[in-house]
């Protein structure tokens, strides 16, 4: 290697080792030679968990141990994996302190911690009821929790409650309800228990024609939806005052035996302490269509940790990631950077028996009805056994495509307009 | 496009009853905005929130969200909600003459 070569080598630091951030080193890796540049992957643990895999565990339908695999293992060779601690970002110098003392210069930094749950900010959420009457199944350990506390509930109340947005996957907590009645039944109780949809939002959902078709579905499950509630305090069966209950800041109340909670979402914590870095709530602020950080031109984000208007969601970071390769490498030689993220995402719910209806939307076009990504593929926004399987089928396509950076046939960045039924009217934007 | 009449001034407003133009908005016209969502009169402390809304808007090109007007308004959420029982964010947003908040996906 030339002395020119060295001089020249840029340091790539991509903080986070999940989904997006794994697929992007992936990505990046293969186009540089190893003496171009150094790409360092920086994760506290070494446990990649596939998050839409949690939603199955509490109906004893997958289990939270065979989620996860090591970090590491999901990342190309000639990638340095870097356990430990994120401590802050000193943007201005182009620095990363670590807990562990030592710091990380860099080129182009990418920040791909997505967001942490936060159950501690919300009033009692976390008192003598969580994990005993009150639940997320946003953890593995909560996942699991919860399936132990399922198989003991023959009746009553439950509650399944937003306590506000934004949160990871937002339809997942509509899923999970779906999940639930079909558990109830299978199991012959279903008559005995209350099921309630508590959302901060006015609808099912934020966008109009799936809010209905969610809506539709919910009411033909006998599931009752509160909508406009935010949580403000979550107060445990047995203490004082009566049994359990979500109370809004409104001072309305949801009653309930067993309480399914997704909790207030943010940013990573060294995100607050790296001055400019993130907004109030420790997300990045990113041009939505190129993905570089507000604050200065050699950062980067992806996938959660950012705050554009598009759903915390796989699918995102996935398209994002496919943008943002090509975008670092531009940024690195000097050239204007492509804004051609469009919001693409793209989501499979379950809804019970077996089947899961699918949707596909951006920045400009709701999710509507027809098929995807043409008009002879996955029947859009209607319950079918087809996009069930296919929901199933995505758990190793993930492991084994997605995460190497492969590219999915039939799976691209920007969103497929064909087959796609607009309705009659102009929707106006959710 | 419906217009309403606030303070003897015809605005554009949209469906939900949001200004389209927050430059057609003047102070004179949130307290009767006020009214009409069921606040008979604002206080100093209204007055804070409505300022922040636009400042924000100014700012940012969208209105914050209750959970983030809470941490940086200098009002908590439970007396945002006593301030504006229909929903702070929604309703701060309409007595400023900004868009509805862009709710989050």
């Amino acid at each position: 290697v030339l002395e020119a070569d060295i001089d020249s080598m840029k340091r790539i630091v991509i903080l986070g080792g999940g989904t997006g951030g794994t697929l992007l080193a992936n990505r990046l890796r293969r186009p540089y030679r190893t003496e171009a540049a150094e790409i360092v992957v920086v994760d506290r643990d070494d446990a990649h968990v596939y998050q839409p895999g949690l939603l199955f565990v509490p109906f004893g339908l997958a289990e939270a141990r065979r989620l996860t695999r090591p970090r590491w293992r999901q990342l190309h060779s000639g990638i340095t994996y870097c356990q430990a601690a994120i401590d802050h970002v000193d943007v201005e110098n182009d620095r990363v302190y670590l807990g562990n003392g030592n710091t990380l210069d860099y080129d182009v930094l990418v920040v791909a911690t997505g967001a942490q749950l936060l159950p501690e900010d919300t009033d009692g959420l976390t008192g003598p009821g969580w994990q005993r009457d009150v639940f997320t199944f946003y953890t593995p350990e909560g996942a699991e929790a919860l399936r132990r506390a399922l198989d003991r509930f023959t009746g009553g109340r439950l509650a399944v409650g937003i306590v506000d947005m934004p949160i990871k996957c937002p339809v997942a907590p509509l899923e999970f309800c779906f999940l639930a009645d079909d558990y109830f039944r299978r199991r012959g109780v279903r008559d005995r228990v209350d099921l309630t949809y508590v959302t901060p939002l006015d609808g099912a959902f934020t966008k109009p024609v799936a809010s209905r078709q969610l809506g539709g579905l919910l009411a033909a499950k006998g599931i009752e939806l509160v909508t406009e509630f935010s949580t403000g305090t979550v107060q445990a069966a047995g203490e004082p005052g009566g049994g359990g209950r979500l109370v809004s800041f409104d001072d309305r109340e949801v009653p309930f035996d067993l309480a399914v909670v997704v909790p207030l979402h943010g940013g990573a914590d060294y995100v607050g302490r790296s001055p400019g870095l993130g907004d109030e709530l420790g997300f990045v602020p990113v041009d939505s269509h190129t993905l570089q950080a507000k604050v200065k031109p050699n950062v980067f984000a992806l996938g959660d940790a950012t705050d554009i208007p598009a759903s915390k969601a796989g699918s995102v970071a996935h398209f994002e990631g496919e943008v943002l390769a090509g975008n670092v490498r531009r940024f690195l030689a000097g050239g204007p950077l492509a804004a051609s993220f469009d919001g693409h995402t793209n989501c499979f719910i379950e809804t019970g028996g077996g089947r899961a209806l699918l949707i596909d939307f951006n920045y400009d076009t709701e999710p509507l009805t027809g098929h995807y990504p043409g008009r002879l593929g996955l029947p859009l926004l209607r319950p079918s056994r087809l996009n069930h399987l296919g929901k199933l089928a995505f758990q190793p396509l993930y492991w084994h495509a997605l995460l190497p950076g492969r590219d999915i046939p039939g799976i691209s960045p920007a969103m497929p307009v064909r087959g796609k039924r607009r309705p009659a009217a102009p929707a106006g934007h959710g | 496009m419906p217009t309403a009449t606030y303070a003897g001034h015809d605005v554009s407003v949209n469906d939900e009853g949001f200004l389209t133009d927050p430059d057609q908005w003047t102070e004179e016209m949130a307290s009767q905005i006020a009214r009409s969502e069921g606040i008979a009169e604002l206080t100093p402390r209204h007055w804070q929130v409505v300022r922040f809304m636009r400042a924000q808007y100014q700012a940012k090109g969208t209105g914050p969200t209750v959970r983030v007007l809470g941490k940086t308004s200098g009002v908590t959420v439970k007396e945002l909600y006593q301030l504006f029982p229909k929903g702070p964010a929604k309703t701060a947003a309409k007595i400023a003459g900004i868009p509805k908040p862009r709710g989050c996906i």
